[in-house]
């Protein structure tokens, strides 16, 4: 799960990382009313929205008065920010927030991972603040110092010193930097967090090191110990199709093809992606029904998948092993004679009783189009789309 | 012969009086698994489908002698169940069960250097040596006994290969799901080596997924140690960056773990690569030709 920049500080703060005063605002007044709360005399008016580069897109402006508080506001918010990471159709602006205006000395770079092939967290820290970070791996790979934490013995003073002394901290910068890192690893690893990036850190005019930006992932699998951070999840951030399918149990994501498909298992579901792009088509999306393909599930899926325009054809790919062929192809005639399906359906059923499965949807009044195999089922559904 | 399990497996069921640990103990059962017994912390003393319930897996290896674990307790308690079985020595444990928080799997990981036990999982099918034995939750009957290995990240994709793999004639030797996860027990690696020193496999098949480095550090093994055919299918070439595919461990990440990379690597040290999902037990029948 992903969450804000002005939630993931909240989080930081609570563990005793510095980040800039600020506070969210949903409206116009709550922008102005926080600019008045943090006093001074230079704000940062910054859209929260799930995706970076925020400031290249308009989403970040500096604000030298109250009135120009107001402004930026009135502009940001309902806005459509498009950035390198939301695709060409943007995001629209639902939130702000408003922070005190931060004396820049250097701006530097720390995010620490999760990383699968040592099995530990892995810090990496540069000096090329506010890059992407995979930009300087790519260009300057010898800007980048890694620290692997050894999960039996935790954060070390030694690896503390040497990234400190790679971001070109000393005396009190030093001190100040390695309370700043201890903090982060505490807050990392108390919310299961995946990552945790600050780009840029800042040192300030007065020596201070602090997060100005802040980006956290949480591992999902966790969420069952971290109810409070779970109300964090902001859903219009989300895909309404995304949301309706973690409802009923079933993974989806949308793509931008014109073949929908419906798998159970996730391997397979990518390989139907795959094999369906193989056969000259592009796929709609990504729908894992699970193990178990339920009526149920079935239909949520067809409703789901059937919510894209763009979908001229539907292939249902189940290898029954556990859950019988049968059973799935009673929900697929079940799920389909309560919908009103106007496209092509085919189906393919192996595994666990497949033979009885595709004699039942051969003699079912409803039109499928039955697929022998796997190959099979992707021409079929790329043919089916090709004359719509 | 077979690696990691034959009729000589004594299997306990860790999480037996569940649903699914029964009815995929009642399943392995059938196919002729030897299962000792189950473990239920609170139910030891009683018995439950005819076989003895234990408290602990400790009794289990005393009483009984497991040497293999099959784990389908709940993600909050699973990785402690991994602890447990590992502690008390037994050789093999699979874990079945998805949704296991990463970082608990980081504490197992550390925790296993330490013991002589090889984790096969978690979020995975399990192990099947076909005719021998079956510790996990695949369709037996897709399987037949022979010489070909299979590896996978998958589960139905596997289920996939290995009925392509029956469908072309070519029995397996063992086949084995490895997880989707992105801290998992055993590597390519690790079954590779595995494989390769098996007289009765003739060839092996390694499923892989989008995301991570596992596929290469693969290639490299395979280039180094493997001499026998290696076909190799890597799943998600459309999936876009940065969206997890199901899988925890399926995200491409900065560019890094896409599938055109891994085919890249694998093709490079010799595998045969399966173009299309469709081929995979074509292009074995192929390989073994050559």
């Amino acid at each position: 799960m992903k969450i804000h920049e002005y939630q993931g500080k909240q989080v930081l703060r609570s563990f005793g990382v510095t980040t800039p005063e600020g506070f969210p605002a949903f409206t116009v007044e709550e922008a102005v009313e926080a600019a008045r709360k943090l006093g001074g005399s230079v704000w940062v008016v910054k859209a929260q929205i799930h995706a970076g580069g925020r400031g290249k897109g308009g989403g970040v402006k500096v604000a030298k008065s109250e009135a120009e508080v107001r402004t930026f506001a009135q502009q940001m918010l309902g806005m459509t920010l498009v950035t390198h990471q939301t695709g060409p159709e943007g995001r629209i602006v639902k939130r702000l927030l408003i922070e005190q205006g931060i004396d820049i000395a250097r701006e530097l770079y720390v995010g620490v991972v999760l990383d699968r092939e040592s099995r530990a967290d892995v810090f990496m820290v540069s000096t090329e603040g506010g890059m992407e970070i995979e930009k300087v791996a790519e260009e300057t790979p010898e800007k980048i110092c890694k620290v692997v934490v050894d999960p039996g013995v935790g954060l070390r003073s030694y690896q503390l010193r040497a990234m400190t002394k790679a971001l070109g901290l000393t005396g009190d910068q030093a001190k100040s930097g390695s309370a700043f890192l201890i903090a982060l690893y505490k807050a990392y690893k108390a919310t299961d967090s995946s990552l945790a990036e600050i780009n840029p850190l800042v040192v300030t005019g007065s020596g201070q090191v602090i997060a100005l930006d802040a980006k956290m992932n949480f591992d999902d699998n966790a969420s069952y110990r971290h109810a409070d951070l779970m109300e964090l999840r902001d859903f219009d951030e989300e895909e309404a199709a995304e949301i309706k399918a973690s409802e009923f149990g079933l993974n989806y994501i949308k793509l931008s093809g014109n073949v929908g498909c419906m798998v159970n298992g996730a391997g397979l579901a990518m390989a139907t992606m795959d094999i369906i792009k193989l056969a000259g088509g592009e796929p709609a999306n990504f729908l894992d029904v699970g193990g178990g393909a339920s009526a149920k599930s079935v239909k949520a899926g067809f409703e789901i998948i059937l919510s894209d325009s763009n979908v001229k054809a539907v292939w249902i790919n189940i290898f029954g092993g556990i859950v019988r062929c049968d059973r799935v192809a009673q929900g697929v005639i079940d799920a389909l004679s309560e919908l009103k399906v106007t496209v092509p359906v085919v189906v393919r059923l192996a595994g666990t009783n497949a033979e009885l499965a595709a004699t039942m949807l051969r003699e079912s009044p409803l039109k499928f189009i039955v697929a022998d195999n796997f190959e099979d089922g992707a021409y079929k559904v790329v043919q089916a789309v090709a004359a719509a | 012969m077979s690696i990691l399990i034959n009729k000589q497996s004594r299997v306990v069921v860790q999480g037996f009086t569940g649903s699914e640990g029964t009815f995929h103990a009642e399943q392995m059962i059938a196919y002729g698994t030897k299962v000792i017994g189950g473990v239920t912390p609170g139910k030891g003393g009683t018995t439950h489908l005819n076989l003895p319930v234990f408290d602990s897996v400790a009794e289990a290896v005393e009483k009984e002698g497991a040497n293999v674990s099959i784990i389908f307790v709940p993600p909050p308690f699973a990785a402690e169940a991994i602890m447990e079985a590992a502690d008390v020595g037994v050789a093999l444990a699979i874990c079945i069960t998805e949704g296991i928080p990463t970082r608990d799997m980081v504490e197992v990981n550390l925790f296993l250097k330490s013991r002589n036990t090889r984790l096969i999982g978690p979020n995975c099918p399990g192990v099947i040596s076909p005719g021998k034995a079956k510790v996990g939750i695949m369709p037996a009957f897709i399987h037949k006994e022979g010489s070909i290995g299979v590896i996978s990240r998958s589960g139905t994709l596997t289920y996939e290969t290995v009925g392509q793999l029956t469908g072309v004639g070519l029995g397996q030797s063992t086949c084995i799901g490895i997880g989707g996860d992105p801290i998992i027990g055993s590597s390519f690696i690790d079954l590779l080596g595995l494989f390769q020193n098996d007289p009765e496999t003739e060839g092996v098949v390694m499923i892989g997924e989008i995301g991570g480095a596992a596929e290469e550090k693969a290639a490299d093994f395979i280039k180094e140690h493997v001499t026998k055919p290696v076909v190799a299918f890597i799943a998600g070439q459309t999936a876009p960056p940065g969206r997890r595919m199901g899988h925890a461990g399926a995200i491409i990440a900065g560019g890094k773990g896409t599938a055109a990379e891994k085919f890249a690597a694998l093709r490079a040290a010799g595998a045969y690569i399966a173009e299309s999902p469709a081929a995979i037990g074509a292009t074995m029948k192929k390989a073994l030709s050559n």
